[in-house]
């Protein structure tokens, strides 16, 4: 039974799911304080290299060396996003090109690479790797044990993530401030809170989980580095964060959905049949275009989320 | 205290100044990241440099790498012109490579004088039908063509793969024996093949000297034409623009179309100018169109700046292949245009903007 196709399909959609999950909440949190970030691949690797870094040189017991490792990850990535952070809200620079020219600088053929390179990680097998969180005995339960068992305790803390997120934004003080600075700035400005450091804090926290979704690769899914690990999953989380109308439940469910869209060919490969890979790869940028145009149809941009200030630098003279 | 404050109006000097300053703190930025990782930064900077531009083999494969940065530059820079963010170089391009060797596959048997055009207008066909996607999404329903075009890109790879290794397409052979261990392109036919120029010791590409002369027209129709007005006042105020009765939707429709079939012909060029087949891996691993943004940006949208920081950054691009091995530090490349940018980026502040220190006021004494 648990070798039944759906169940192997779901299991791997949790597991692809979940490094998606954490770098488009990551990306949730930042565009809604306004700031657009399309630098999260470039994050994801660098989190990711730097995570497999710190796995290896770290020394101690497993389990703490991980839990260093994703953190070792989250401050790597969050200083990629400061970068971003400084050259947008201090320069006003244009966010679009300034996210594009983060993932040139630490994506695939940069500062992942060359760090890869110089600190010799790559055809070195991972010291500690996230294994399953449950015992081997509760692994082999129908159905439930793939799909939930096995997983690893990455998976398990993404969820508490998205709780998390989604208790800040709806009821907590800085959540609720933060959700004003994303959709009129103006008017929380006048509020008397500070714009400048909100936006600050999350786009440098949004990165720092797009770190963590990066070493979820190095440190979990495939334990090792290589190259260009993460194969186009933050742009992936980019548009999940629209797919799922900026909300955290929802990204969960998306993240799940288009995981399952990374695991499928494999799956379908291994039993014989063959259908082109690319078809389902394809799916979740085809899904993105056809919600983004929906929504924008509609006209309904507000009410399904999407935060007013999206995309534009706050300058007090000139609001 | 600092200040920033906005220009009330931007001396000429200065866009010529910030993007030369902002090359230099790239590169002071970059001695420090070599610094730290404990390079030589003057050995690398002076290989870097040797085998970019130094002797004419060494020119002329910079040539060959500033090419496709020369047409996915343009394309950048002809809609970020008019505020339109297509980030779609990428996918235009692949789009532009798939039609061109479609059609010089089809037409084999011809002179070179009716494939080469051929090529050119398919790639441009191509490029555009690729890019009206996110256009008319933007155009009628106001969706947004940055996330569109940066989508769209993902499934141009894909569409390329899916040709070459995942099915039997008319783009893909089938007959040689190489193409039975590892899945390639048909060849292309021999007409089909670009002229090289030769001046002097260098060799010049076809696509190159083609990519000049788009770079002339474009320079023509933005700062010569009524065209090229309207797009600019759209660019700058679309408010504006509407009660002057421009036609906004119109221009987005012709600028987008303009930008991908510039980016079609930079494919058309890689498959007639330098891989002779649709090569699906070379292509997607260049990342030509993300780089062309940087072109545009760090040229400031003006097509002959892009001309020359192509031919920049085609230089560094070209020896981070060359030099590509244990005792070079690999990534290089991609670190190095992303400081550029970054750099280039912070610059069009001080373009815009001036910075005054101030000294802080002391405290008046209440009597």
């Amino acid at each position: 039974m648990n070798n039944s196709i759906l169940v192997v399909v779901l299991a791997s959609a949790v597991t692809y799911g979940t490094p998606l999950l954490y770098s488009a909440l990551g990306e949730l949190v930042a565009e809604r304080s306004g700031v657009l970030n399309l630098g999260v691949e470039g994050m994801m690797l660098v989190g990711a290299v730097m995570g497999f870094w710190a796995v290896q040189t770290i020394p101690g017991p497993g389990p703490l060396v991980l839990i260093l490792s994703v953190g070792v990850a989250a401050i790597a990535a969050g200083l990629m996003a400061l970068i971003h952070a400084f050259l947008v809200i201090t320069l006003r620079a244009n966010q679009i090109v300034s996210g594009l020219a983060l993932t040139i600088f630490a994506g695939a053929g940069g500062l992942s690479s060359y760090l890869g390179n110089d600190l010799n990680l790559a055809d070195a097998p991972a010291k500690h790797a996230f294994g399953a969180f449950f015992p081997h005995g509760m692994q082999t339960l129908p159905v439930l044990g793939p799909i939930f068992f096995e997983q690893n305790a990455l998976v398990f803390v993404a969820w508490v993530f998205v709780a998390g997120v989604a208790f800040y934004l709806a009821r907590t003080r800085p959540g609720l401030n933060l959700k004003a600075v994303g959709e009129s700035p103006a008017a929380a400005d006048a509020m008397g809170i500070n714009v400048t450091r909100y936006r600050y804090i999350h786009t440098v926290v949004g990165g720092a989980f797009a770190g963590i979704g990066g070493a979820t690769f190095s440190l979990a899914i495939t334990p090792q580095w290589v190259d260009g690990l993460t194969q186009g999953a933050g742009w992936i989380a980019i548009a999940l964060v629209i797919f799922a109308f900026w909300r955290p439940a929802l990204c969960l469910v998306g993240a799940y959905f288009f995981g399952a869209f990374a695991g499928l060919p494999f799956t379908l490969q291994a039993r014989g049949v063959t259908i082109a890979p690319e078809l389902f790869q394809a799916l979740p940028y085809v899904m993105t275009i056809l919600v983004l145009v929906t929504v924008s149809a509609a006209g309904a941009r507000r009410r399904l989320g999407a935060p007013g200030a999206l995309g534009t630098p706050y300058v007090r003279e000139e609001r | 205290m600092i200040r920033v404050e906005r220009r009330l109006e931007q001396p000429r000097w200065l866009s010529l100044a910030v993007p030369i300053g902002s090359l230099v703190v790239a590169f002071v930025a970059m001695t420090i990241v070599l610094l730290v990782t404990g390079h030589d930064p003057f050995t690398t900077f002076r290989r870097l440099f040797d085998s970019a531009f130094l002797g004419s083999a060494e020119l002329n494969a910079t040539f060959v790498s500033a090419t496709p940065l020369l047409f996915t530059g343009l394309c950048a820079a002809v809609a970020f012109r008019m505020q339109l963010f297509n980030i779609g170089g990428e996918g235009q391009l692949y789009v532009g490579a798939i039609f061109a060797a479609a059609a010089a596959l089809l037409v084999s048997g011809v002179p070179t004088v009716v494939a080469i055009p051929v090529m050119i207008a398919m790639g441009a066909l191509g490029g555009a039908l690729f890019a009206l996607i996110p256009a008319v999404l933007r155009a009628f329903f106001k969706t947004n063509e940055i996330i569109v075009s940066l989508m769209l890109n993902y499934v141009a790879a894909l569409v390329l793969n899916y040709l070459i290794f995942d099915s039997l397409s008319y783009w893909r052979d089938t007959s040689s024996p190489e193409a039975k261990v590892f899945p390639q392109g048909k060849t292309l036919p021999d007409a089909a093949s670009w002229p090289l120029s030769h001046i002097g010791g260098l060799e010049l590409p076809f696509g190159l000297l083609l990519g000049l002369v788009i770079a002339g027209v474009v320079w023509v129709l933005y700062s010569r034409t009524r065209f090229g007005f309207e797009v600019q006042v759209i660019g700058d105020s679309p408010r504006a623009a509407s009660y002057a009765g421009m036609r906004t939707r119109r221009k987005i429709l012709a600028v987008m179309a303009l930008s991908g079939a510039i980016a079609g012909i930079g494919g058309a060029s890689q498959d007639g100018d330098v891989r002779h087949l649709l090569d699906a891996r070379g292509l997607s691993a260049a990342g030509y169109g993300y780089a062309g943004i940087v072109v545009a940006a760090l040229a400031r949208y003006n097509p002959f700046a892009v001309a020359l920081v192509a031919f920049l950054l085609g230089g560094i691009q070209n020896a981070g292949y060359t030099l590509q091995g244990a005792d070079f530090p690999s990534g290089l490349v991609g670190v190095m245009q992303g400081l550029i940018l970054f750099c280039a980026l912070g610059g069009e502040l001080l373009i815009r903007h001036r910075i005054r220190f101030e000294r802080r006021r002391p405290a008046e004494s209440v009597a």
